[in-house]
């Protein structure tokens, strides 16, 4: 993984005196509330319902042991022993003390990390596929050009203060899983016919109020024009996008009002002057940040083990947790480990520091000191032998981390939500645990097979709802809380936003009615497919008369 | 009272920034109960009184919102030719139209930038268009809603002399211009951190 140089240390340093001066003029008096705000936004520090919460920046959810022990040790120095790895690949602590982020970001900086722009209006983390540089459908590792574009990103000093917050994603493989529809920039690498390294770039997806997937706004994007191309994009975004409503303010509203052609036009006429400019990336700079991300000293191995075979055929546990919490590797006898972070009755995406500490251990002990963060808030173990498998899930069971649940019902994606995000409606985290307590059956949630459920507190849907197969939005009625239920999004390359079914739920019906969604899938899917494929198919009135109508006539 | 720092010190200012009369019959966008506070790209600046009640000091430099020195240009020509017109510019005015009411920008001695809140990032991409595509040589002044935090970023996008807001100890926002040693991108004046040096012995 990236290494920071003199150049990179010097920089966070300063930004450590910079922010500790910011929190000293505040407390001070010398700034205001108001003032101090976008200061504080800009370092990832929210003031919420009961404490500040301080989001830190896991660029393209890339971490080494020695961060994460850093990340623990934090945790229960500062905070309450645990944090939230959240959608954008960070982590949040939910109970630091304002007078000690600078202090906070100073051990940060101990280990290469910070929290610059993880909030604010301006240019946030810049996050990827978990299984980049492993997965057998990637083409491109794009992990160079995104820490490129880390750097040219972080203090930009022309898009300091954008209308809003600006998401880009990069991807690349043939499955999409970074999700890059749904960003305000997304760019998917590949190679084209000559096996030249290609950008396909798509503007003004978005969740949010009004969630929109993007538009390709460059089919075929040079990898050199990746900076100027995106610094056309933003500068038109900064001058042009809707700052009078910051309901409005997103990209997507100004792509969806101008339209794709306009916009694109703009970009292009601003593009002319930048294009072939000090921007353009050289084969040097990629070359020298490339060599940060060579594969790893593989070990040459068989495509089978005969101890791992052994384990698989004669221990059903072990056989299940293969199948949820393993995943393909490039290279033969290897596989990523997907550690859950959705034990069930807990806040899906929380780890407690001793969990923290233990994946640090299983890391250096197993996938060379490396792990990475899941916008589906689990975490990663890209590099594991078939021979350590075992080894690992005893471990990881021992320490609540090996819930055999990836992919299926309860390994559900859910924001804090009202007990900690002062932006929120409604709660999510309860109904998340409720749910996984209806679904504590692990033979029934095996058959219910691939789903993706997704909980969001809030209209801005930092739980990704709409793309969720079932989405559920908390929402406020006269002070009280009340969800509204979609289905049919989904993420990846044929991706789509959720509608809603009908009148919103009370909390505690919200399990059943999830049960009822399930039911209907498990009577009409044919043997092939998954409850998404059977929505598709179907529709969503089986769903909404069976949901609705047993509740009527209750 | 502001201050203005020039260079790397705080200067006496030697210009007088005009501001048109409030009437309080201006029309207020509100949007949900609430006052609009930024204005949209092209909106309009001032109204037509405001613009025909604002009073331009007879003598001295002074610094003119671009609709008032549209408006009162030919009275002041002998002014400008003497040097003591300076414009202001709003964020959301078009720089198409301060580009288009001078044949050479750098006639103008100074063009500040007006923010109306520290929010509004459309100062950063004015000052470097107005350095990088219009070629403006002279005085780049930020002013408005002004305070250390911005000036790094207003530096690096092309700005020479930054108008600290009153209340602010502008001596020691100086430090402020040099918050960072090494950035990684380019700017205005400099080029992306992998042009300037060799990092790969850093």
């Amino acid at each position: 993984m990236y290494k920071y140089d003199k150049i990179d240390h010097q920089l966070v340093s300063e930004r450590v005196a910079q922010y500790r001066d910011q929190t000293r003029r505040y407390q001070a008096g010398e700034l205001t509330e108001e003032e101090f705000r976008p200061i504080r936004l800009q370092n990832g520090l929210y003031i919420q319902r009961h404490a500040p919460m301080l989001r830190i920046a896991v660029p393209y959810g890339m971490l080494s042991s020695i961060q994460l022990r850093k990340l623990a040790d934090i945790a229960k120095r500062y905070d309450k022993g645990y944090g939230h790895f959240s959608t954008r690949q960070n982590l949040q602590l939910n109970w630091p003390k304002l007078e000690d982020v600078p202090d906070i970001l100073e051990e940060l900086a101990s280990v290469e990390m910070h929290a610059i722009q993880t909030s604010g209006n301006c240019i946030r983390n810049i996050t990827t596929d978990q299984f980049v540089g492993v997965a057998p459908d990637e083409v491109v590792d794009p992990r160079a050009i995104a820490e490129i574009m880390r750097q040219w990103s972080t203090f930009h000093p022309e898009f300091a203060l954008l209308p809003r917050k600006f998401k880009i994603a990069v991807s690349g493989t043939t499955n999409d899983r970074a999700v890059v529809q749904m960003h305000d920039i997304g760019m998917e690498f590949f190679k084209n016919k000559k096996d030249e390294l290609r950008i396909k770039v798509w503007v003004g997806g978005g969740l949010g109020r009004t969630p929109i997937l993007g538009t390709v706004i460059h089919e075929n994007l040079k990898w050199q024009h990746a900076l100027s191309y995106c610094e056309a994009i933003i500068r038109t975004y900064n001058m042009h996008g809707r700052r009078d409503n910051s309901y409005k303010a997103r990209i997507k509203i100004l792509v969806k009002s101008l339209g794709i052609e306009i916009f694109k036009q703009q970009v292009e006429e601003e593009w002319a002057h930048l294009k072939d400019g000090p921007l353009t990336i050289t084969q040097e700079e990629l070359d020298r940040v490339s060599a940060y991300f060579e594969p790893m000293p593989y070990e040459k191995l068989e495509v089978h083990d005969a101890s791992f075979d052994t384990a698989v055929a004669s221990n059903p546990a072990f056989a299940s947790w293969v199948k949820r919490c393993t995943h393909p590797h490039k290279k033969d006898g290897y596989r990523a480990v997907t550690l859950s972070l959705k034990p069930h009755g807990k806040a899906p995406g929380d780890a407690t520091s001793e969990q923290m500490d233990i994946v640090a251990d299983l890391a250096d002990a197993y996938s060379f000191g490396e792990l990475r963060v899941s916008h589906e808030q689990n975490l990663i173990l890209a590099d594991v032998e078939l021979a350590d498998l075992f080894d690992v899930w005893e471990k990881a069971r021992e320490h609540g981390l090996a819930t055999p649940n990836i992919g299926l019902l309860t390994d559900m994606i859910c924001c804090p939500g009202g007990d900690f995000c002062s932006l929120a409606n409604a709660k999510s985290i309860p109904i998340a645990e409720a749910i996984q307590m209806q679904f504590d059956n692990l033979d029934y949630l095996h058959d219910i097979g691939d789903i993706e459920l997704n909980i969001s507190g809030c209209m801005n849907a930092c739980g990704h709802h709409h793309v969720g197969h079932i989405g559920i939005l908390g929402v406020d009625k006269d002070e009280e809380e009340f969800y509204q239920v979609s289905i049919g999004g989904k993420q990846g390359n044929d991706a789509s936003l959720g509608k809603v079914i009908g009148r919103a739920f009370a909390a505690d019906e919200m399990p059943s009615v999830v049960e009822k969604l399930i039911e209907v899938y498990l009577k009409e899917r044919t043997a092939e497919e998954r409850f998404i494929d059977t929505v598709r198919r179907i529709g969503a009135d089986p769903f909404k008369a069976h949901v609705y109508a047993e509740k009527e006539a209750a | 009272m502001s201050q203005l720092i020039k260079g790397n010190a705080i200067v006496a200012d030697e210009w007088t920034r005009v501001i048109p009369p409030i009437y309080g019959d201006e029309p207020v966008r509100k949007q949900a109960g609430k006052v609009v506070m930024f204005k949209l790209h092209g909106e309009d600046t001032f109204t037509q009184k405001q613009i025909d009640g604002t009073e331009i000091p007879a003598t001295g430099k002074v610094l003119l919102p671009l609709p008032v020195w549209l408006a009162k240009k030919e009275s002041l020509a002998s002014r400008m030719a003497a040097g003591e017109i300076g414009i202001v510019l709003q964020t959301h005015e078009p720089i198409e139209n301060l580009v288009a009411a001078f044949r050479d920008l750098n006639s103008l001695p100074v063009i500040a930038v007006y923010v109306e809140k520290f929010a509004d990032g459309r100062n950063f991409t004015l000052g470097n268009l107005l350095r990088t595509r219009y070629d403006f040589k002279n005085e780049l002044r930020a002013v408005g809603d002004i305070m250390r935090d911005q000036l790094f970023f207003l530096k690096r996008s092309g700005f020479d002399s930054y108008e600290i807001k009153a209340g602010r100890n502008a001596e020691e926002a100086i430090a402020s211009l040099n918050d960072f040693t090494q950035p990684y991108q380019g700017g205005v004046n400099d080029v992306p951190v992998w042009r300037r040096i060799d990092r790969s012995q850093a």
